[in-house]
C-alpha cells in the first residue's frame, strides 16, 4: 500500500505531540497534522506542569515543538476532513490528499463548534465542510463561503477560479488575500431549504444561494468518521484511550475533564504506546 | 475498479441497467474528488461481496450530468440503492463497509 505509516495523528497539541514522541520511541512512524494553534500557547502562565514552575504557556509549547522537532518530527500542516475504516488500515483526507496509516489518534483538543439550525439536515444537500471535495458541484452556481478559519480566503478563491459564484461572509474586515469576491459583512444564524439549500439567514438578511461552504477550522469528531462514540461532548475511550472504533484512539481535552496539560500528556503517551504494541503483535 | 462494476456511459445505458436488474447500488463519483478515491476500495469489496444479488455500477457525474441533475447530487460519494428501478436509499459523504452492506441489506428480500 502506498503512503502507509504506523500511525496517523489529528492534532499537535501536547496530546498529539506525545503520541508523537512515544510513538517514535517505539519504533512507529508517523505523520502529524495541524491547523489551528492550541489552547496551551495562549495560556498567560503555567505553574501545575511537574517540571516547569511559572513558565508561559507559549514557551512551553515550544519547548515540546523543540522536542519533537529534535526526534524529527515534522508537523504538517493541514484539516483532517474525513476518516474511514479500511479493516486493517485507514485513509484519511487532509484536505484532499489522502493518507494511509495502521492506526488513527485524534488530539484535536476541545471545539466550540456550534451548530447551525438545518446545518446537519442539509449536509451533502448544499451543505459542505470542504471545497476542494465538493466545489466543482457548483461551477456556475451561487455559493456562500462562510469565513470561520484563517484560510477560508483561499477555499474561496479556489472556488472562484473553477467558476463557482462566490459571496464570502465574515465577521471580521474582507482578508487581504481574498479575490475579487463578493464581500459581506455578518454572521449566518440559520441555513435555509427544504430538500436542498435555498438560502442563508445573516439575521438582518437572507442571501440566496445553491450552497454554503462552512469552513471551521474544527469539524465534530463525529462527521470525521462515522459512529464514533461520545460520551457528552467528549470522545469515550477506555483505559487504554482506544475509542469505540478498532484502531481509532483518542487523547487529551477531546476526551473531557480535566481539561490540563499533564493529562493530554500522559493520555497521549497511553495511546501511542497502545497502538505500537497493536501493531507489534499483530506483524509479530 | 472491480471487473465487477458496471461503469455507465449515458442516460440510456443506465436506463436499462436499473429496469433490467431488481438491485442496483450505484456510485455517483469524479476524478477530481478526494472522498470518492476513498470510497472506491469500499465499493469493490462490496461488488464482490454481493456479486450474486446486486448489480453495482459507477457514474461519473462529470460525464453524466443528465443522470446527476436527475438524482440531486450535490455532493460527492453519493451512492444510492435503486430497487425495482426505485430509489430506495441513499448514503452521502465517506461511509465504511457496514453503511453500504446495511443499506443492501434491509432492502432486499
Amino acid at each position: 500500500m502506498e503512503n502507509l505509516v504506523d500511525i496517523i495523528i489529528v492534532g499537535a497539541g501536547p496530546a498529539g505531540l506525545s503520541a508523537a514522541v512515544n510513538a517514535l520511541a517505539r519504533g512507529k512512524t508517523v505523520r502529524i497534522f495541524s491547523n489551528r494553534e492550541n489552547y496551551l500557547s495562549k495560556a498567560e502562565r503555567v505553574d501545575n506542569h511537574l517540571g516547569f514552575y511559572n513558565i508561559s504557556g507559549k514557551e512551553l509549547m515550544d519547548k515540546f515543538k523543540e522536542h519533537a522537532e529534535a526526534m524529527n518530527i515534522k508537523i504538517e500542516e493541514g484539516k483532517v476532513v474525513n476518516i474511514l475504516p479500511m479493516g486493517n488500515s485507514f485513509m484519511v483526507n487532509i484536505n484532499g490528499e489522502i493518507a494511509q496509516s495502521k492506526k488513527v489518534i485524534l488530539t484535536m483538543g476541545i471545539s466550540n463548534v456550534k451548530e447551525l439550525s438545518g446545518e446537519s439536515k442539509l449536509l451533502g444537500s448544499g451543505v459542505s465542510y470542504c471545497a476542494t471535495c465538493d466545489g466543482m458541484l457548483y461551477r456556475g452556481k451561487d455559493v456562500v463561503v462562510w469565513d470561520q478559519s484563517n484560510d477560508a480566503w483561499e477555499e474561496a478563491n479556489f472556488l472562484q477560479g473553477i467558476g463557482v459564484n462566490v459571496t464570502f461572509v465574515s465577521k471580521k474586515p474582507a482578508p487581504e488575500n481574498l479575490n475579487n469576491i463578493n464581500f459581506v459583512k455578518g454572521t449566518i444564524t440559520e441555513i435555509i431549504g427544504s430538500n436542498s439549500v435555498e438560502a442563508v439567514n445573516l439575521g438582518n438578511e437572507e442571501i440566496n444561494c445553491n450552497a454554503v461552504f462552512l469552513l471551521r477550522d474544527a469539524i465534530a469528531p463525529t462527521s470525521l468518521i462515522e459512529g464514533l462514540k461520545l460520551n457528552g461532548n467528549f470522545i469515550d475511550v477506555n483505559k487504554n484511550m482506544e475509542t469505540n472504533i478498532e484502531g481509532v484512539y483518542a487523547a487529551g481535552d477531546i476526551t473531557g475533564r480535566p481539561l490540563q496539560l499533564s493529562k493530554a500528556v500522559s493520555e497521549g503517551l497511553i495511546a501511542a504506546q497502545h497502538a505500537a504494541l497493536q501493531i507489534d503483535k499483530k506483524e509479530r | 475498479m472491480s471487473k465487477k462494476i458496471k461503469n455507465v456511459n449515458s442516460t440510456q445505458e443506465f436506463d436499462e441497467l436499473i429496469k433490467n436488474n431488481r438491485y442496483v447500488l450505484v456510485d455517483f463519483w469524479a476524478a477530481w474528488c478526494a472522498p470518492c478515491r476513498m470510497v472506491a476500495p469500499v465499493i469493490d469489496e462490496i461488488a464482490d461481496k454481493y456479486s450474486e444479488k446486486v448489480r453495482v455500477a459507477k457514474v461519473n457525474v462529470d460525464d453524466q450530468q443528465e443522470l446527476s441533475i436527475r438524482y440531486g447530487i450535490q455532493s460527492i460519494p453519493t451512492v444510492i440503492f435503486f430497487k425495482e428501478g426505485k430509489v430506495a436509499s441513499k448514503e452521502i459523504g465517506v461511509k465504511p463497509m457496514s453503511s453500504f452492506a446495511n443499506m443492501i441489506d434491509s432492502n432486499i428480500a
